[in-house]
């Protein structure tokens, strides 16, 4: 395991790693039977067609009369434009090690922002965005792009928690407590304590604690996951707005943990929900969360939600200068993930994870900083891309040039 | 504060229309089939209509009033059409940077290569498949968009022949791509009038090109690998050699090449967008096939995935045209599907109407379902229950634009929503029987509902495509 773990890490450039090829090549030869996902909470968003497109006509704009044709280059400069912002996007500290009150093994802050995301050319990127993994606490229904990988854990989250974060290179781990839902398994906040106990033994990463989406439940579970496990700096997913959200913000904020504030698809919604717990709440202790929608079904109202609330954030709104987090995982809705489909758009192996990475790399342009992700090959993909993004390398112009010639 | 910066500041530009209407003849003749002047500015200004829909603005005694308002309008990308015919691609005609701001016009244009060096079966079924790819989205059918024929040889007769061999067999644009100009010049003479994209002009061969570009009336690519001010140089020198279409190549880096690719892309359309930087305001051309460059003993597979997310992340920053090697369905098929959600106009409205859709001629025994009324949810429903040519009842349950399975957790879809919707609908005079087949997503409140409605609840399959098996297995009235 140590062995594959470093053959990761050591995977420079953008090159996915050996064993991932392998885990790539594998999917071809696996007959997939029906689908069946579901993770609790996907959500489909969708859109209807746009108006009809209105081209504009070729402009014959007015070509300044030429004396003569040049005949040296016309040297001049790129004025590079670079702009100040008056708002920075919050810090925010996730987990917490034995000296800082938890038991984790590092804390990751995420957020600080004060340029839009990877406007490099501008300011370097403070955090860059993390990755955690989602851990479930109950056999659910899985695509079986995903399910292959993580066979062998599902039913044990501590074993599967593991899997993630030594072989998958999670940063974190996302623990969904499905089995707690009135109408699943109805499990109790004392069984949920048990697991996710089981959990901070296995791996020492911070931790996203997952609801059932039940209102009542959800807040009955964090509450005493909160206390039992006060000082962790558990994120806790989520805090809605149909929630007793006082209750939840006092035993986060007494227990020192971190809201997850999550809205549906609407800036106004994620203010006013923010402003709520701000009475209860530094705002160092929110995280927001403003839907994610798959690719095909309401990306572009995810995308642009975000990308807007990352700029009125650094133009000095602080209401949605948190940093966001994103159900990437949502991106396995989007029956074209997973739908075995005519075969000129095969493999499904293959098409499935990529619908996952493009999802989260449109995202990660419009400012995401934690992701909730699912597929391995996704997860390493946008790992690898953030880090050439960070890296400060610069691009050889030489490797360029020779695309037009290259035979291949 | 500097000019510059205070240009910034103003943003897109605030067009009343007011501003069009004053310039229009005001004849309110309707024969742009608008109601009155008034109405075809505003329709005007936000782009549902052009300026050459209204006849009398096109006479010779408002022809001053047609260049001003041409000015006026000007986006800050330059649109540029590449082809001819009905398969000629508009690119750029960008107005703002941030979709948010209005909306983004034409959407980016996926090019797939040949080369002068491939097997004439190779090269026609590339291009064979590249014309065929198509996929139904939501009443949209996507497509890929042109052929970039790559001079591998360097050979003016090969590249030449092979150009010819392409525009007899397609009618897509082409991007004729070499850097050498006698092997471009052999290019354009084997397709004279198709108003092929040339790349490239470079700081070595700029004035050939030029000279090519003007002689064959082609719009032309200014390529200057993460050199942005030789970009310019070649911009200002080529506009001034009487070049007007120009397309702009900062040059696309895989691997490590990532951030100054993005960083380039997006200073590029800030400049032109946000600091109206003239010489910055032609489109962007991305080249993601660099990702087959250092392929080494890399799989194909693997190849294929990087070139189609670097692919992926030009569409959102501001590529208006790429150059791709992978034709592979599962690689371009995202691609497609994003660039489609990236296009859409953010203005228009996620919902449709709730209350009762009927499919064929349904009867008192025929099968009644709900779903929501969020737009996409609604329409691949519609569509599958079509497919399925049953005669059906389809309640669409007001779910404030939310799908199901965010609307159960939301709380947006709820049993009372979906009791209330039966009553509202009528169906209860429509059929006989009291049965409701229920998304598969909705399962949690299948109990609430028959509580609440007094209906006997199916609960359906998950995904609206299994509707057909459904009803053939499980649906007796």
């Amino acid at each position: 395991m140590a062995e594959k773990k470093k053959k990761i890490e050591d995977a420079s450039g953008l090159s996915l790693s050996p064993d991932l090829l392998e885990l790539l090549a594998k999917f071809q030869e696996i007959e997939l039977e029906d689908f069946e996902l579901e993770v609790k909470d996907l959500e489909l968003w969708f859109e209807s067609g746009a108006l009809p497109r209105q081209l504009m006509p070729p402009l014959k704009a007015a070509t300044p009369a030429m004396k003569g044709k040049p005949t040296e280059l016309m040297m001049t400069q790129f004025a590079r434009p670079i702009e100040t912002y008056p708002g920075k996007i919050v810090e925010v500290k996730l987990g917490a090690t034995k000296g800082e009150g938890g038991t984790r093994g590092k804390s990751i802050i995420i957020g600080g922002e004060t340029s839009p995301a990877f406007y490099t050319f501008e300011r370097p990127t403070v955090h860059p965005p993390v990755v955690t993994l989602d851990v479930f606490d109950m056999e659910v229904p899985l695509s079986k792009a995903v399910k292959m990988h993580v066979k062998d854990v599902i039913g044990d989250p501590a074993a599967w928690a593991k899997l993630a974060v030594d072989k998958f290179g999670a940063d974190m781990v996302t623990v969904h407590l499905i089995s707690i839902d009135p109408l699943l398994k109805n499990a109790t906040p004392k069984d949920a304590v048990k697991t996710i106990e089981e959990i901070t033994q296995a791996v020492d990463v911070p931790l996203v604690i997952g609801g059932c989406g039940d209102p009542v439940k959800d807040a009955d579970v964090f509450a005493e996951i909160a206390e039992t496990f006060t000082g962790e700096r558990f994120l806790i997913s989520s805090i809605t707005a149909d929630m007793d959200v006082e209750r939840c913000a006092k035993f986060v904020k007494k227990n020192g943990h971190v809201a997850l504030s999550f809205t549906p698809m609407d800036l106004n919604l994620a203010r006013e929900l923010n402003r709520r717990l701000y009475d209860f709440l530094g705002k160092e202790d929110i995280v927001m969360d403003l839907t994610t929608a798959a690719l095909g079904y309401g990306l572009d109202y995810a995308f642009t939600n975000m990308e807007r609330a990352r700029l009125a954030g650094l133009m000095g709104d602080v209401e949605l200068a948190h940093p966001m987090s994103s159900g990437t995982t949502n991106a396995w809705a989007a029956r074209e993930a997973w739908l075995k489909m005519g075969a000129e758009w095969e493999p499904r192996e293959l098409r499935g994870p990529l619908w996952e990475v493009t999802t989260a790399l449109t995202l990660l342009l419009a400012g995401v900083d934690l992701f909730m992700m699912m597929h391995p090959a996704a997860v390493k993909t946008l790992k690898d891309v953030t880090a050439n993004l960070v890296s400060g390398k610069k691009a050889d112009p030489c490797k360029f040039v020779d695309w037009v010639s290259t035979k291949l | 504060m500097t000019e510059r910066e205070k240009k910034s500041k103003v943003g897109i530009k605030e067009l009343s229309p007011i501003d069009v209407y004053k310039l229009l003849p005001k004849t309110n003749c309707k024969e742009c089939g608008q109601e009155n002047c008034m109405a075809f500015a505003t329709k005007i200004v936000n782009r549902e209509v052009t300026l050459e829909q209204c006849p009398p603005l096109l006479k010779k005694e408002n022809e001053k009033a047609y260049k001003q308002l041409k000015e006026m309008l000007k986006p800050a990308v330059k649109e540029i059409v590449v082809g001819t015919g009905d398969k000629a691609v508009k690119i750029g005609g960008k107005l703002v940077m941030y979709r948010h701001e209005f909306t983004y016009f034409n959407p980016t244009a996926i090019a797939i290569d040949v080369t002068d060096e491939m097997p004439e079966d190779e090269l026609l079924s590339r291009i064979k498949s590249t014309e065929k790819f198509s996929y139904e989205y939501i009443g949209y059918t996507l497509k890929l968009d042109m052929i970039a024929v790559r001079s591998t040889s360097g050979d003016p007769e090969k590249f030449k022949a092979t150009v010819k061999k392409v525009v007899e067999n397609t009618n897509l644009p082409l991007i004729l791509c070499t850097l050498n100009s006698n092997v471009a010049e052999a290019g354009l003479m084997a397709a004279p009038k198709a108003k092929p994209l040339l790349y490239a002009a470079n700081m070595d061969n700029w004035k050939d090109m030029a000279e090519l570009a003007l002689m064959y009336g082609c719009p032309l690519v200014a390529s200057a690998p993460n050199d942005l001010d030789m970009l310019m140089s070649l911009a200002k020198t080529l506009q001034a050699y009487g070049v007007e279409d120009i397309v702009l190549d900062p040059g696309t880096f895989a691997n490590e090449g990532l951030a100054d690719t993005l960083n380039n892309f997006t200073m590029l359309r800030r400049a032109a967008c946000k600091a109206g930087e003239e010489l910055a305001g032609f489109p962007l051309m991305g080249v993601p096939m660099v990702a087959w460059m250092d392929k080494g003993e890399t799989a194909e597979e693997i190849v294929k995935w990087r070139e189609a997310y670097l692919a992926g992340m030009l569409i959102v920053r501001y590529a208006d045209v790429l150059v791709m090697h992978g034709a592979n369905g599962w690689s371009l098929l995202p691609n497609a599907v994003l660039r489609q959600n990236i296009y859409t106009d953010p203005r228009k409205p996620v919902a449709v109407e709730p209350g009762l859709k009927v499919f064929g001629t349904p009867d008192e025994n025929s099968p009644v379902f709900f779903t929501t009324n969020f737009a996409l949810t609604y329409y691949t429903v519609a569509s599958d229950i079509e497919n399925s040519k049953t005669n059906a009842y389809l309640i669409v349950v007001d779910t404030e634009g939310s799908a199901v399975d965010s609307g159960v957790a939301g709380r947006k879809l709820t049993a009372e929503k979906v009791a209330d919707a039966i009553k509202a609908t009528g169906i209860e005079n429509k059929v006989k029987h009291r049965k409701i087949i229920i998304p598969g997503k909705a399962s949690r409140i299948s109990g609430e509902i028959e509580e609440l409605s007094g209906w006997k609840v199916q609960v359906g399959p998950r995904d609206s495509s299994e509707i057909p098996k459904y009803l053939v297995e499980k649906w007796q009235p």
